[in-house]
């Protein structure tokens, strides 16, 4: 949510029970403002809010003229100092998904994980046990980067691309219909596409290049689990509808804040392709192991 | 070039047909440019509509203006009008000055009666001209030549890039004009020239103009629309609504005001009025916020209903904002009013706000709510109907013979469900989607329901009659799921301060007791509260004071033993669960949060202050890490739990299925199921020959066999 209209998000994401006492509001208006001037963001988003044992993390990111750069992330612990969070890397994610459980809310908390490696010695080969450090900021950085490549959304409409290449913030934006704020095909993931390189050129037919360029969430897996994207939908397409279309449209980050563990916000990986042969494979796998792959799985199916 | 009418026909036809030519020049036909006359109007009239920007402007008459010239002093016959002061200002001609000399005498008359009919007050052109004057009287006889040579020129029939060249050729004549009257005029300086192509100018300009507005009037064949239309549209939204930057954004403008024509409906029929969900549900909702009057029920029994029942919702919303949870302001307040609606229509002693579980499509409003008496008796029956039936179905084919083995397979008993008022079932729940919408009562919750819903994880849709599909099959639909995640949440985090309730002393009871336990608790009148920073530090200021479930989907223990002994036979002893040998006994009462087991290394509860800043007026925070959504609040005096989220346990790994039954063993080979080979030949024949002896030996009790002992078996 857009750091200058906050209080209007916060009152319209109240209804899902994730709030910002008055004593945070104040000083978040206060200290966004100010690094919006001193980093020399374009805008600046309240990302959000993640749950510790000890202490909460408060995000914020900024963003630069070009909408889908890569964004600029910082976390506070009181809401008045912002520390700046380095990028993800590729090394950071392989570290940090083993670890599970609850933030601490410290961020030089060290998590400790052990790991088999192979060892040779001669020919023979053994396995040591290795205690590997992780850092609870590098997993912040992680989760951070994970939520938002999963459920940032945008609806359509909300961002053009400009000829020159930069996606830029639409101001004749006046929100969604009734209709269309109900489908997921108007909403977007705000991040760089990765599905619509493999769409046919027929399916791209009816795209308008400026306004869609993004990955729509209708191509989400699976449909009917429920991903974080979908969980704002009720909000969307209930009686919200009329108050969103006034709103501003980055609500993006209003349904991840406040849910303190990853495992239960973000749906488990998958791997699995949903074409017609893996339906076919399922009955031939062995239950247990597929579900074991598949969590969730039995109980959304039908 | 010809002369086929002199220039005193020329005047003549100039002021008969003026109008008419005039008139023709506004249908924007080709232009007639015969006269000159028609030439000075065509002048005035199109500084006229360049000056107001709509078409509607044309209401000039030539009668009135060629009155006003004509009306003039110096006749004015020839003297073409005064340049209008658009084409002045932007390139004056060289021509202009001298017309300006010429008609100097007429300008004060000309400029008033020009304004009025423009409608647009103008700078005076003199003005303008007055730097530029140079005065010869050669332009006058010059201009008058020209006219009348350009009249000449045959019409062009075309608007279009044809009649622009044709101009063009008509330019390079009249310049050719021009410098043959050079010859005859010798002192003719070099600006001449100039001034006679000049001179044709504004006749040019106009042409072009006229041309180009023509061509953007033009319909396109496809919507319908004209350029001209559609710009003057674009210019009229950008001048209302004054967008910042407009440049940048005048694609998507243009877009709008396209799009805006597709918008209307162009039936002839009604139109439908559109029932969006919000004015449903903010018709749903303004009931809530009429006065209702009970009647029928005295006031002093009615003050004593809202005194009791009511809770103060906007009080505890308010701690919980400050705590930074809980629902928006005016929803908070929706929700107090329909809490009051139940209140209002239902018998109910006690009432709390209990929290909000979230949906896939809609929400659930929970009220947890106590009745005074007047509890729906229909579902004992309801249940009793059920017992008989499942008694009737196990007594049923004893009569039959037993020829074939039936199942022996008996379904472990059903654990039946707790009285309501005690246990899981003490207080009754009532859920809306939305306040506003009806209340509904939950059923009561049965101890099989408890124990499956702790093996599945499913979201809630949001509507109470949809099917659970799962594994273990759950015994009932999406309502029984909410009430039994609604139990197990309240035995989990409803919590006090310590002090604040303490056991009940008089106990009426049924049940048997539970060993150190007593089940109700009552408020403690002596409470004199706790310091918040004690609430915050240590945990064991905080106790449960809802009961635990068992793992057996109760609170108090059913012993099931007792009922079976009768009709269970000694193989099944064997098999018995081990609930059921051992009474399983749960923390009792008015434990400590404290003693809540950890689950890997993560604490159950958190605690906070909700302020850092002014802790003297903070309070204090309790949040559960079992149950996300949970939380509690206490200043020392008061305190309120709350629940909001989406009925989900937290678990570190993620949600595993349980696994399947085991599967039964068959029945193990042994002398009950194996047989002998069949009797063979000889066999037989010794049982004959035996048999044949037997008889023989009665008869005769002579002969005697060996085999017969070994046959024995056989009879």
């Amino acid at each position: 949510m857009d750091a200058e209209s906050l209080l209007l998000s916060l009152e319209l994401a109240s209804g899902s029970g994730q709030g910002l006492s008055p004593d945070r509001r104040a000083s978040l208006l206060t200290s966004l403002m100010l690094v919006k001037r001193d980093y020399r963001y374009d805008r600046v988003l309240f990302w959000g809010r993640i749950l510790g044992l000890v202490a909460d993390y408060y995000i914020a990111q900024g963003l630069n003229e070009d909408q889908l750069a890569p964004r600029k992330t910082l976390y506070s612990l009181n809401c008045t100092e912002w520390s700046l969070l380095p990028p993800a890397t590729e090394e950071m994610v392989a570290q940090s998904s083993v670890v599970k459980g609850r933030f601490m809310g410290d961020p030089s908390h060290e998590y400790e994980h052990i790991e088999l490696q192979k060892v040779n010695e001669g020919e023979k080969v053994f396995e040591e046990e290795v205690v590997v450090q992780i850092k609870e900021e590098t997993r912040l950085v992680y989760i951070i980067d994970q939520i938002d490549k999963a459920v940032a959304i945008i609806p359509r409409g909300a961002l053009f691309k400009t000829p020159f290449g930069p996606t830029h913030v639409n101001r004749t934006f006046e929100g969604l219909s009734l209709s269309e704020a109900k489908k997921l095909s108007s909403y977007f993931h705000f991040r760089e596409p990765v599905e619509l390189k493999n769409k046919t050129l027929l399916e791209k037919a009816d795209l308008d290049p400026s306004l869609d360029f993004m990955d729509s969430l209708e191509h989400d897996v699976p449909k009917d689990e429920e991903t974080g994207a979908q969980r704002l939908k009720p909000k969307d397409t209930g009686p919200g509808v009329s108050r969103w279309r006034g709103a501003t449209p980055w609500w993006c980050c209003a349904a991840c804040s406040g849910q303190a563990s990853p495992s239960t916000m973000l749906p488990a990986p998958r791997t699995m392709a949903t074409s017609m042969w893996a339906l076919v494979r399922r009955t031939w796998t062995c239950p247990s192991c597929y579900r074991r792959r598949q969590p969730g799985f039995l109980n959304t199916a039908s | 070039m010809e002369e086929s009418t002199s220039p005193k026909q020329e005047k003549e036809n100039q002021e008969l047909g003026e109008a008419r030519r005039s008139w023709e020049v506004k249908t924007a036909s080709s232009p007639q440019y015969s006269e000159a006359a028609s030439f000075e109007s065509l002048e005035a009239k199109q500084g006229l509509e360049t000056g107001r920007q709509s078409r509607s402007s044309r209401s000039w008459s030539p009668h009135s203006r060629a009155r006003t010239s004509l009306g003039g002093p110096a006749g004015a016959e020839t003297s073409p009008a005064p340049l209008s002061p658009q084409e002045s200002s932007s390139t004056p001609p060289p021509l202009a000055p001298a017309i300006q000399d010429l008609a100097a005498p007429l300008q004060s008359d000309r400029t008033t009666s020009v304004i009025p009919e423009a409608g647009t007050p103008y700078p005076d052109p003199l003005e303008q001209s007055s730097d530029k004057r140079e005065s010869t009287p050669h332009h006058t006889s010059q201009l008058e030549g020209n006219t009348f040579q350009q009249s000449q020129q045959p019409k062009p029939h075309l608007c279009g890039p044809r009649a622009v060249s044709y101009n063009k050729a008509n330019q390079k004549e009249l310049r050719f004009d021009v410098f043959q009257e050079e010859d005859s005029n010798s002192d003719y300086d070099l600006q001449q020239p100039a001034t006679g192509g000049s001179e044709v100018a504004p006749s040019m300009l106009e042409t072009t103009i006229q041309n180009a507005k023509a061509y953007l009037l033009k319909t396109s064949s496809k919507s319908g629309l004209n350029l001209y239309d559609h710009l003057s549209n674009m210019l009229t939204k950008i001048l209302d609504e004054r967008p910042e930057n407009a440049v940048d954004i005048i694609e998507n403008i243009s877009q709008d005001v396209k799009m805006a024509h597709f918008s209307k409906k162009f039936d002839a029929l009604h139109n439908e009025n559109e029932m969006l969900p919000t004015y449903e549900i903010a018709e749903k909702q303004k009931a809530l916020f009429l006065q209702v009057h009970l009647e029928g029920v005295d006031q002093e029994l009615e003050d004593e209903i809202v005194e009791n029942a009511l809770p103060n919702v906007m009080e505890s919303a308010f701690y919980f904002e400050q705590a930074g949870v809980g629902l928006g302001t005016d929803e908070t307040y929706r929700i107090f009013l329909a809490l009051k609606q139940l209140t209002d229509t239902h018998p109910i002693q006690r009432c709390h706000f209990w929290g909000k579980i979230l949906g896939l499509e809609m929400n659930y409003i929970v009220a947890e709510v106590e009745f005074r008496e007047g509890e729906d008796e229909e579902e004992v029956e309801e249940e009793d109907v059920a017992e008989e039936r499942d008694n009737g179905e196990s007594e049923a084919d004893e009569d039959e013979e037993d020829e074939l083995p039936k199942s022996l397979y008996k379904v472990p008993q059903a654990i039946p469900k707790e009285e309501s008022r005690t246990g899981a079932n003490k207080y009754v729940y009532f859920v809306c989607n939305e306040p506003g919408r009806p209340w509904v009562k939950l059923p009561p919750v049965t101890p099989a329901q408890i124990v499956i819903a702790r093996k599945i994880k499913k979201f809630f849709t949001g509507r109470l009659d949809a099917p659970i599909i799962s594994y273990p099959p759950f015994p009932g639909n999406e309502s029984n799921y909410l009430r039994a995640q609604i139990a197990r949440i309240s035995a989990g985090t409803h919590v006090s301060p310590l002090g604040f309730y303490q056991f009940g002393e008089e106990e009426g009871e049924e049940e048997e007791e539970v060993e150190g336990g007593r089940n109700s608790v009552e408020e403690n009148p002596d409470f004199e509260g706790i310091q918040v920073t004690d609430l915050v530090e240590t945990l064991s200021n905080w106790v449960h004071h809802v009961q635990h479930i068992l793992s057996q989907g109760r609170c108090n223990w059913f012993n099931s033993i007792q009922k079976n002994e009768e009709e269970e036979e000694e193989e099944d002893e064997e098999k018995e669960e081990p609930d059921y040998i051992e009474q399983e006994v749960g923390p009792p009462l008015l434990t400590p949060i404290s003693e809540d087991l950890e689950i890997q290394n993560i604490p159950a509860w958190t605690t906070r202050l909700s302020s850092n800043l002014i802790p003297q007026y903070a309070i204090a925070v309790l949040r559960s890490n079992l149950w996300p959504g949970a939380y509690a609040f206490s200043n020392g005096k008061k305190f309120e739990n709350f629940y909001i989220g989406w009925g989900h346990k937290y678990s570190p790994d993620n949600y595993m299925p349980p696994v399947p039954t085991p599967v039964y063993q068959e029945y193990p080979s042994g002398p009950d199921i194996t047989e002998m080979d069949d009797p063979g030949v000889e066999e037989e024949q010794a049982f004959r020959a035996a048999q044949e002896a037997v008889l023989l030996a009665a008869e005769e009790n002579e002969e005697t066999e060996e085999d017969e002992d070994e046959e024995d078996d056989y009879d």
